[in-house]
C-alpha cells in the first residue's frame, strides 16, 4: 500500500559534517517524484535517511522529523530494520547476491527473514515480482542460474524484482538507470509508470528528460559551494520545474547554464 | 642475420613507414641457441680446468644471458634486448629460488620412499626394536591433535575476523588488531611452553596431554585464521551488506546468510592452509605430548605421538642399530609433507568449488 512520506526540518550529518541542511517536503503516494542537482549536494545521503539506511555508515546520523502516515520513522521506539522493510531500495549499481540464484535473489527478502512461505506461494511471489520488473520472458527458463550472469541491465531490473518481492509501501531508487543502455533505461521507466499504482516512488537521476519524462513533483537540490550543506532550492510539479520554474537556480541548472 | 625483406608497398604510391617496423628479427630459436653455445663453450673450460656442476651451470647461465643480450642488441636493438636481459634475469631467479624446494623434495622422497609400505601405515612402534614397525600411532596423533586445533582455532578465529570487520571500532578493535600481530609472531617454543605452564598449574608438572598440544597449536593458529579471514571479509563488496540491510534483513543474519556465504570460499582456504601451517609444528608437541610407542587415542588421557616429534626421537634416538629408525624418521617426513600437500590441494579445490558462480 502506497504511502504519504513528510519531511520536516531534516539535517543530515556525516559525522561533524553537515551534508544536507534543512529539507522540508511532502511526498505524495502513488507518484513519482524525482531528485534532481548537481553532483556531491545530497541527493543520495537525502534518499538514504528515507529509509534509514543512512544510520549504516559510521558516525552518521540525522536530525528532524520522516513521518510516514503519522508515524515518525525516527522516533525512539522505531527499529530501522522495521522501517527497512517498509520502504525499499534499489541502489545505482545493480547489486545481485551473488551467492544465489536468480530465483533466491528475488526471494531473498522473503528467505533472509525467514519468514516461513509454502513453497507455491513463493513461486508465485517471484513470478509476480519478476513479471512487476519486466524480466520474467528473459529468466524464466534460467530462474536456478547465478544472478550475477544476467546483463547490467537485467541485473537492475532483478533487483527492482528483489525490492518489490516484500510489498514495500515505498520504493526509492538511486539513479537506477545511469548504467544502463537506452532500451533497458526505457523497459525501467515503463516499470516505474507501472509500479507508481502500488508504489511511492522516489527517484534519484541526472537524467532531466527523464526525471520530465517519469515524475510528477520534482526537487530540485543545490548547494552553494564547496564543504557547504546541501539544500532542497525547490519543490514543485515537474510540469512547472521545467517550464516555469520559480527560483532562478533551478532554471539556471535545467537549462544547462548552471556552475 | 640478414634484414627481414620489406612487405611489398601498396599500389597507390608512397606508402608511410608502419608503425612498429623492426630494425631486424631474431628466430625464436635463437636465446636456446645462445645458452646451448654457452654450454658447449663451458664443457670446454671444464676439460681445461675442471669445473663441478654448480659452477658449470652458473657459467653456462652467465655466459648464455650475456650471449643473448648483445645479439639481440646488434639486431634488434636496445629495448629488446633489455626486454631479453629482464627474462633471463627473472628466469634464472626462479630457477634458483626452485632448486632448496626441489632438493629437498627429491631428498625427502629418496630417502623417504623406502620404508613408505603397509606396516608403515598400520602399525605402531609397540615391541618394535630395530627392523620394521611403523607411525600409525604418530598418524593418528596428528590427525587427532589437528583436528582439536582446528576445533579450537577455526571458530575463535573466525568470530574474532567477523568482530573485527563487521563490528569493531576504535580502541578496542586498534587493540585486537595489534595483538594479533602481536600473536603471529609467537615463536613456537614459546606457544609450547605456555600450555605447559598452563596446565602444570592444574595436573601438577610433567604433566603430557593431547588437549595440551591443541592448545598450544591454537595459539599458534588463531591469528593465521583471523589474518586470513579478515582480509577475505573485508573483501566482500559493501554493497552486498547494503542490498541486505535494504532488503530489511537485520545485521547478524546479514552476517550469517550473506556476507560469510559470499566469502566462505576464500575463508575455507585460509582454513585448510593455516591447519597446513601448524600440522608440522615440531617444538609445542615435544613439550605438551611427548612421545609413546602405542597408540592413544583419547586427548585427554596421556601422552600422545605425532608425525614431527616422531621423526625427530627416531632420528635423535635410533637405537642400534640406527638406519632402521632413520629410514622410519624420513619416511615421517615424506608423510607429512604429503599431508601438507594434500592440504593445499584441499584449499584450492575449496577455492575452486565454493567460489560465486557467474556462468551464464
Ligand atoms: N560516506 C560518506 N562519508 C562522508 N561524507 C560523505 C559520504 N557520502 C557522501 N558524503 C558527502 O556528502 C555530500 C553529499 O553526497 P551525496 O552522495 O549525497 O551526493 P549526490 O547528490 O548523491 O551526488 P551524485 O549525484 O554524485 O551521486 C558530499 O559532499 C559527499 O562528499
Ligand atoms: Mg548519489
Amino acid at each position: 500500500m502506497a504511502k504519504r512520506i513528510d519531511v520536516s526540518d531534516l539535517n543530515i550529518y556525516y559525522g561533524n559534517f553537515l551534508a544536507v541542511e534543512n529539507v522540508t517536503v511532502s511526498i505524495e503516494p502513488r507518484s513519482i517524484t524525482a531528485l534532481i542537482g548537481p553532483s556531491g549536494c545530497g541527493k543520495s545521503t537525502f534518499l538514504r535517511s528515507l529509509n534509514r539506511m543512512h544510520e549504516v555508515i559510521p558516525g552518521a546520523r540525522v536530525e528532524g522529523k520522516v513521518v510516514m502516515d503519522g508515524q515518525d520513522l525516527y522516533a525512539p521506539d522505531v527499529d530501522p530494520v522495521d522501517v527497512r522493510q517498509h520502504i525499499g531500495m534499489v541502489f545505482q549499481r545493480p547489486n545481485p547476491f551473488p551467492t544465489m540464484s536468480i530465483y533466491d535473489n528475488v526471494a531473498a527478502g522473503i528467505r533472509l527473514n525467514n519468514k516461513k512461505m509454502k513453497r507455491a506461494d513463493l513461486d508465485t511471489l517471484v513470478e509476480r515480482s519478476l513479471r512487476g520488473a519486466n524480466l520474467w520472458n528473459e529468466v524464466k527458463d534460467r530462474l536456478d542460474r547465478p544472478g550475477a550472469g544476467l546483463s547490467g541491465g537485467q541485473q537492475q531490473r532483478l533487483c527492482i524484482a528483489r525490492a518489490i518481492a516484500i510489498e514495500p509501501d515505498v520504493l526509492l531508487m538511486d539513479e537506477p538507470c545511469s548504467a544502463l543502455d537506452p532500451i533497458s533505461t526505457l523497459a525501467i521507466e515503463d516499470l516505474m509508470t507501472e509500479l507508481k499504482e502500488r508504489f511511492t516512488i522516489v527517484i534519484v537521476t541526472h537524467n532531466m528528460q527523464q526525471a520530465a519524462r517519469v515524475s510528477e513533483q520534482t526537487g530540485f537540490f543545490n548547494l552553494s559551494g564547496v564543504g557547504q550543506p546541501g539544500r532542497l532550492i525547490e519543490f514543485n510539479s515537474t510540469e512547472k520545474i521545467f517550464s516555469n520554474p520559480d527560483e532562478k537556480a533551478t532554471e539556471d541548472y535545467i537549462s544547462g547554464r548552471f556552475g | 642475420m640478414s634484414q627481414t625483406s620489406t612487405t611489398p608497398a601498396p599500389a597507390t604510391g608512397q606508402a608511410p613507414a608502419p608503425i612498429g617496423q623492426q630494425r631486424g628479427h631474431l628466430p625464436r630459436w635463437a636465446p636456446w641457441a645462445s645458452f646451448a653455445g654457452a654450454a658447449v663453450l663451458v664443457v670446454l673450460l671444464d676439460l681445461a680446468f675442471g669445473l663441478n656442476i654448480a659452477l658449470y651451470v652458473l657459467y653456462t647461465v652467465v655466459l648464455g644471458t650475456v650471449g643473448v643480450y648483445a645479439l639481440t642488441r646488434l639486431v634488434e636493438g636496445a629495448r629488446k634486448a633489455t626486454d631479453r636481459l629482464v627474462t633471463c634475469l627473472v628466469v634464472s631467479a626462479f630457477g634458483l629460488a626452485m632448486v632448496p624446494l626441489v632438493s629437498l623434495v627429491y631428498e625427502v622422497v629418496a630417502r623417504g620412499i623406502e620404508r613408505l609400505d603397509g606396516e608403515f601405515f598400520g602399525y605402531s612402534l609397540v615391541g618394535v626394536v630395530g627392523e620394521g614397525g611403523g607411525a600409525y600411532h604418530a598418524i593418528m596423533g596428528t590427525l587427532v591433535v589437528t583436528a582439536l586445533t582446528a576445533l579450537i582455532s577455526v571458530p575463535i578465529g573466525l568470530l574474532t575476523a567477523i568482530y573485527l570487520v563487521e563490528y569493531g571500532r576504535g580502541r578496542l578493535k586498534q587493540a585486537i588488531t595489534f595483538l594479533v600481530d602481536v600473536m603471529t609472531g609467537i615463536p613456537s617454543i614459546v606457544a609450547g611452553l605456555f600450555a605447559y605452564a598452563l596446565f602444570a598449574l592444574f595436573f601438577g608438572p610433567g604433566v603430557r596431554l593431547g588437549i595440551m598440544g591443541a592448545v598450544a597449536l591454537s595459539v599458534l593458529m588463531i591469528p593465521v585464521v583471523v589474518r586470513s579471514a579478515e582480509e577475505v571479509l573485508k573483501l566482500v563488496p559493501n554493497e552486498l551488506r547494503e542490498a541486505s540491510y535494504a532488503l530489511g534483513v537485520p545485521k547478524w543474519r546479514t552476517i550469517v546468510k550473506v556476507v560469510v556465504p559470499t566469502a566462505i570460499a576464500g575463508l575455507g582456504t585460509g582454513v585448510t592452509l593455516a591447519v597446513a601451517r601448524v600440522i608440522g609444528e615440531t617444538a609445542p608437541l615435544l613439550v605438551t605430548l611427548g612421545i609413546v610407542n602405542g597408540t592413544n587415542f583419547d586427548p585427554f588421557d596421556g601422552r600422545m605421538a605425532t608425525l614431527p616429534v616422531y621423526a625427530y626421537y627416531q632420528l635423535t634416538q635410533p637405537g642400534v642399530p640406527p638406519q632402521f629408525a632413520i629410514d622410519r624418521a624420513w619416511t615421517a617426513a615424506l608423510v607429512l609433507i604429503m599431508l601438507v600437500m594434500g592440504l593445499n590441494v584441499v584449499a584450492r579445490l575449496i577455492s575452486r568449488f565454493f567460489a560465486p558462480k557467474t556462468g551464464r
